[in-house]
């Protein structure tokens, strides 16, 4: 059996006080894992405590030696003016994969300034899973995105599957059973 | 001794590599909304650069001192946003205008940092435009890729524990050297419109990232040989007329309509 590239063990995480926990789970290469639970359980903070960003409390968060990680956080970075087309963003952010989603095509010659909440939102999506991590961590993918967009995502993340891990989080259970090999419910 | 065109050959040299230097420096300024930065790193070269002259230390290593200083202090203490540099401002003002006020030779020089005296620069700010020149397109090279990733995706390096700070320090540093050069050569009010105004244009015009440094290099180095020669011609102070005519040039693009 492969060695996990993630493993918590009574993981209990938070900022100046605990908000999540103690939580135990681990996740293999190329699993696409999905973390259901209510509007403010910390499921974002737990991506937080993954990505070296809130504290640990109690508990045991270890990582495979070397692992890369890309991190897409619950509202992307998005600038008043932002002079990059979609082909810099991509660039910059290191999404070399090709092609992207026929969706995005056109979309890539434009300003990302003067694309849609949904457009941009997919776009750094993407971005994030079209690089080369061991390990995708993403928050809320689908805020701000149509159902177009959602299947989009969810055609995305099937292709990722046995590919590259990917751990999201999503308060939208139907959608998490659709792309996910399986879901870790925090209660 | 010197001709004429060796007089003036040196100082042109000198505020054109300066001025294409801030240009691409100032683009990756506005995306980290960091443009204050610049003003800050410039009153502290200025500050810097009188205290120096006092004790025979040539300004635009006075202002290299003060500037890098004042990019260490952010970094290592972690300032981010604009505080640290409204603190910055107000501090250079206050230094320089008190050594100005109580010095015969500060006086003379606050006067000519102030109004951009151009004219004046030598072989040291010279040497000292070009290896700002030659630290920028290295700089650059390895930090572009780099402040733009971050700024974006701001949780990349701690999730990989990546040791950020370096690349902070670096750009911070590399801004700095540009000010202060900047500073002793073209003047504080000359330097900033430098890399103010070239970037702002830039942001509004430009379909993409590669267009925004085409833009920011072309303005920037096409208002500065505009305001040499008409400062030349006016026999007017050169910092002035270089910000009064990027102000004007500025104004008259900004009517012509956005790029999508």
């Amino acid at each position: 059996m492969p060695q996990p590239l993630l493993v918590a063990n009574g993981l209990v995480t938070g900022y100046t006080e605990p908000v999540i926990g103690p939580l135990s789970f681990s996740i293999g290469p190329g699993e696409v894992v999905g973390l259901w639970g209510a509007n403010g359980c910390g499921k974002s903070t737990l991506l937080r405590a993954i990505a070296n960003k809130a504290q640990i409390f109690e508990g045991d968060l270890e990582q495979k030696p070397g692992l890369t990680l890309a991190w897409q956080m619950q509202q992307p970075v998005r600038l008043d003016e932002m002079p990059l087309n979609g082909h810099d963003y991509l660039r910059y952010a290191q999404a070399s994969r090709e092609p992207p989603p026929a969706r995005m095509t056109p979309w890539l010659d434009r300003r990302i300034d003067t694309l849609s909440g949904g457009q941009f939102q997919l776009l750094a999506v993407w971005a994030i899973l079209g690089g080369w991590p061991d390990l995708v961590l993403m928050d809320e993918p689908t805020n701000n995105l149509d159902p177009e967009g959602q299947q989009t995502l969810a055609e995305i993340l099937k292709t990722e599957r046995g590919m590259r891990a990917v751990l999201l989080v999503s308060h939208e259970r139907s959608f998490l059973e659709q792309a996910c090999d399986r879901v870790i419910e925090i209660e | 001794m010197m001709s004429l065109d060796t007089l003036f050959a040196v100082p042109f040299v000198s505020g054109l590599l300066v001025a294409a230097a801030l240009s691409a420096v100032g683009v990756l300024l506005r995306l980290r909304n960091e443009w204050l930065a610049a003003l800050g790193f410039a009153h502290l070269a200025g500050a810097s650069a009188l205290i120096g002259l006092a004790i025979h230390v040539p300004a635009v290593f006075g202002a290299t001192f003060g500037a890098a200083t004042g990019a260490a202090v952010k970094t290592l203490g972690r300032f981010r946003g604009n505080t640290v540099y409204a603190l910055m401002i107000l501090a250079g003002w206050s230094v320089t205008l008190l050594v100005a006020a109580n010095t015969a030779l500060g006086s003379v020089i606050g006067h000519a940092m102030v109004e951009g005296q151009l004219y004046f620069a030598g072989l040291s700010h010279l040497t000292a435009a070009a290896l700002l020149a030659a630290a920028t397109v290295a700089g650059l090279y390895w930090l572009m890729p780099i402040v733009i990733r971050n700024r974006f995706f701001p949780g990349h390096d701690a999730a990989n524990r990546v040791p950020a700070w370096r690349w902070h320090l670096a750009f911070d540093l590399l801004t700095a050297l540009g000010m202060a050069v900047a500073t002793a050569t073209v003047g504080l009010m000359g330097a900033f419109a430098l890399v103010f105004i070239p970037p702002w244009l830039a942001f509004r015009s430009a379909g993409n990232w590669k267009q925004a440094l085409v833009i920011s290099l072309s303005f920037a180095t096409i208002g500065y040989v505009a305001a040499f020669l008409l400062a030349l011609w006016l026999d007017q102070p050169f910092g002035p007329v270089l910000v009064a005519l990027l102000l004007f040039a500025a104004s008259v693009m900004q009517l012509r309509p956005r790029i999508a």
